[in-house]
């Protein structure tokens, strides 16, 4: 968010404004970070870590469920165990982000039923939770 | 086919529903359609003889057996020609004379059915006193044709637009074109299933046919459209990525290079990756118009007054491309939600949502380049998308509407900035076709605030707004404005007006000048404002709000000479008890608003 856009939002006083620039995310009561899913956009243009899934399972993940092995398109090499990712559909467009359950070595090895990547946001959400998602 | 171009138009048509001048002409254009239309004819005519057949299609039969009535004339000129010429013809054209043969003799059968219908029409138009049901028995007894209400209606209706549109000829001059239009709207109420008072209101904006094609057009629903966001994606790659998830699609029109109509589609067009990405929004064809007509520039500070649900105010955020300032502001608490979530999804990053009433601007924030007001409306102009507007309007909201649409109006022009170098600009837009929303509502910003004037709106298409309609007459620029109805551009109605602000005063005093720099560029406190414009402006109240008063009723503007009476009663009590910070925040509105136009009154 801009300085500019910042010192305009002052003019709106506090009940009124609703929002203004990007919500990263928020901290819990245990003092962790999570990451909402509008912080996508920054995330996706500096991922080091990235995984694309095949059409077929662009569905099943933006309806909030974990990666399958079976839907798994490509994935960085070397990904370490429990790393944020973020994925992709094949064509480039960021889905979400999550965390890996396995290692790329690992995930060679898997069926083709067993979690890749755990969901942690995906756009979904934003007909999923439209009501909650903004509601500070 | 030459013979074939020789066609009688002049024909009287007692059971035209429209004079369709041009598919006349389509169907000059070759023997293959002609062909194909003589099959279609007879499948027509089936439906036709069928009673079962709703009113709809009985409509497009009854036009298309006009036509082939017509055809069927032709054909009998043809045959004479043909037979006392030389019998050189191929077998086709034998085929068309045996098919032309059965032909006639069902449009025999047609002619008089139809000839018999106009008879009962100028019977029951001539028993016009008698109470609807017993119409209905009489139409029973000689048709026995219909069966249900709705059909002997609708085609009543039909006859009756026939009669007025050659009243001349077939009209009944004794009863006068009067008692007709009475009957017809009467009818429509019922077939259409609208109140009496919007019925008439809608009625007398367009010309009889015209006003059957309205009704009918607001029954069926408008093609779904989306609109590529250019922040995330372009329009050829969006259709690729859609087309290949089995959605049928093709751009809406050359005016815009970002809508796109959905034909159909396997998948659920709300809810494919691509829209979670943000790549398109389901957006109306008509919404599209305001934002060109506002036609942002980049790095600008611009507000959207009503913004919920987003479509228009990240449509101006992509022109901007994401550059500048957008204050999106909407009154409604529940609406903002899924306001932030489109602007989230689309990827916008200059906006700050907001929940004001509109017409606490400009007090909240100010000195806008752009302001786009899509005014809140009755919303005639999607009664396809919601039909419960057909009776929900009563004639209470006509009034309260246009009322609050006046207030949002100056509003939107007092937060414009005139010295900005790109912009000074206001669009005031409603999804509603009545005047009173429209014409009115500009007209009266026009009055009220001379520092502002109308320009074109740079959209090409469009029919341009009204300058006088009913007896009150408007402003010439008016014409200056665009509607836009679901009949003629397959688009929801809609209305498009752009003014340009020149100065951000509009009094030749001095004194005066001040305070309104006070009140638009400093956006002081109001209370303040409201003392310095009495102390200003109390010499010139008595004489100057008179005339103008006068001047407004003889312009047969209601509405508005009302709220000067108002104005002037409040003048009257110097002070207003109301303007001294009252704890009601809708009070505090109302004053500011009444401020506001004690302003302006007392600058004219």
């Amino acid at each position: 968010m801009s300085e500019s856009m910042m010192r305009q939002a002052t003019n709106i006083s506090r009940n009124q404004l609703i929002s203004v620039g990007t919500s990263f995310g928020k901290f819990t009561k245990s003092k962790k970070f999570k990451l909402h899913i509008t912080a996508l956009d920054y995330l996706a243009q500096y991922a080091v870590y990235k995984i694309w899934i095949k059409p077929n399972g662009e569905g099943s993940f933006l309806y909030g469920n974990h990666v399958l092995k079976a839907h798994l398109g490509r994935i960085t090499d070397d990904t370490p165990q429990n790393k944020g990712v973020v994925i992709y559909s094949m064509s480039d467009v960021p889905l979400g982000f999550g965390v890996t359950a396995h290692s790329t070595v690992d995930t060679r090895k898997l069926q083709s039923t067993n979690i890749v990547a755990f969901n942690q946001a995906d756009v979904g959400l934003y007909l999923r939770e439209q009501d909650t998602l903004f509601a500070s | 086919m030459g013979r074939r171009a020789k066609r009688k138009q002049g024909e009287p048509e007692p059971l035209t529903f429209l004079p369709k001048s041009k598919s006349y002409k389509e169907d000059h254009t070759g023997k293959k359609r002609k062909l194909e239309r003589e099959i279609d004819n007879k499948k027509v005519l089936e439906l036709l003889n069928d009673d079962s057949t709703e009113f709809s299609e009985n409509e497009s039969a009854n036009e298309s057996a006009n036509e082939s009535e017509n055809e069927s004339e032709n054909e009998n000129e043809n045959e004479i020609v043909s037979e006392s010429e030389s019998e050189s013809e191929t077998d086709s054209e034998l085929d068309i004379e045996k098919k032309a043969h059965i032909l006639d003799k069902e449009k025999k059968k047609e002619e008089e059915l139809a000839n018999a219908e106009l008879q009962n029409n100028i019977e029951q138009m001539e028993k016009f006193v008698l109470p609807n049901t017993q119409d209905d028995e009489n139409e029973n007894e000689n048709e026995n044709e219909d069966n249900s209400d709705i059909q002997i209606i609708g085609r009543r209706i039909q006859d009756i637009v026939g009669v007025l549109n050659n009243f001349n000829k077939l009209g009944d001059k004794e009863r006068g074109r009067s008692a007709y239009v009475e009957q017809l709207m009467k009818d429509m109420a019922v077939y259409y299933g609208y109140s009496d008072y919007l019925l008439e209101k809608l009625f007398h904006l367009f010309s009889v046919s015209e006003a059957v094609e309205f009704f009918e057009a607001n029954e069926i629903s408008r093609p779904v459209t989306i609109r590529t966001n250019t922040l995330r994606a372009r329009r050829r790659d969006l259709a690729q990525a859609l087309v290949n998830r089995g959605v049928n699609l093709e751009p809406i029109g050359k005016w815009t290079k970002v809508g796109l109509t959905v034909f159909d589609s396997s998948v659920p067009i709300g809810a494919t990756p691509e829209y979670l990405a943000g790549h398109y929004i389901l957006q109306t064809a008509s919404s599209f118009l305001p934002v060109m007509a506002l036609a942002p520039q980049e790095n600008e500070k611009i507000l959207d007054m009503a913004s919920a649900p987003g479509g228009k105010t990240t449509y101006i955020a992509a022109l901007m491309k994401n550059t500048g300032i957008i204050f999106a502001n909407d009154s409604n608490k529940e609406r903002t939600k899924g306001l932030v979530s489109n602007i989230y999804r689309l990827g916008v990053k200059n906006t700050i949502v907001c929940n004001y009433d509109g017409r606490q601007f400009p007090t909240v924030i100010g000195g806008f380049d752009r302001v786009l007001l899509d005014a809140p409306c009755s919303g005639t102009g999607v009664i396809s998308k919601d039909p419960s507007i057909k009776i929900n309007k009563l004639e209470k909201d006509f009034k309260l509407m246009p009322h609050l649409q006046k207030q949002l109006i100056l509003s939107a022009i007092d937060s414009v900035d005139a010295k900005s170098s790109t912009g000074g600009y206001i669009v005031y837009s409603t999804c509603s076709v009545t005047v009173e929303e429209n014409e009115e509502v500009v007209n009266y910003a026009l009055l009220k605030r001379p520092n502002v004037k109308l320009v074109e709106t740079d959209l090409d298409f469009g029919q341009d707004g009204f300058t006088k309609y009913r007896g009150k007459v408007f402003h010439p620029s008016l014409k200056l404005t665009k509607r836009y109805y679901p009949h003629v551009h397959n688009m929801d109605g809609f209305f498009v007006s752009k003014f340009k602000k020149f100065s951000n005063t509009f009094a030749e005093n001095k004194e005066n000048k001040d305070t309104e720099k006070v009140e638009k560029v400093k956006k002081g406190k109001i209370d303040e404002n409201n003392k310095k414009n009495e102390s200003s402006g109390k010499t010139n109240i008595t004489k100057k709000s008179r005339p103008i008063e006068d001047e407004l009723e003889s312009l047969g503007l209601d509405g508005i000479s009302e709220d000067n009476e108002n104005e002037s009663e409040n003048l009257e009590s110097d002070d207003d008890p109301s303007e001294e910070g009252s704890e009601n925040e809708l009070e505090n509105l109302e004053s500011d608003e009444e401020a506001n136009e004690e302003n302006c009154n007392l600058l004219f």
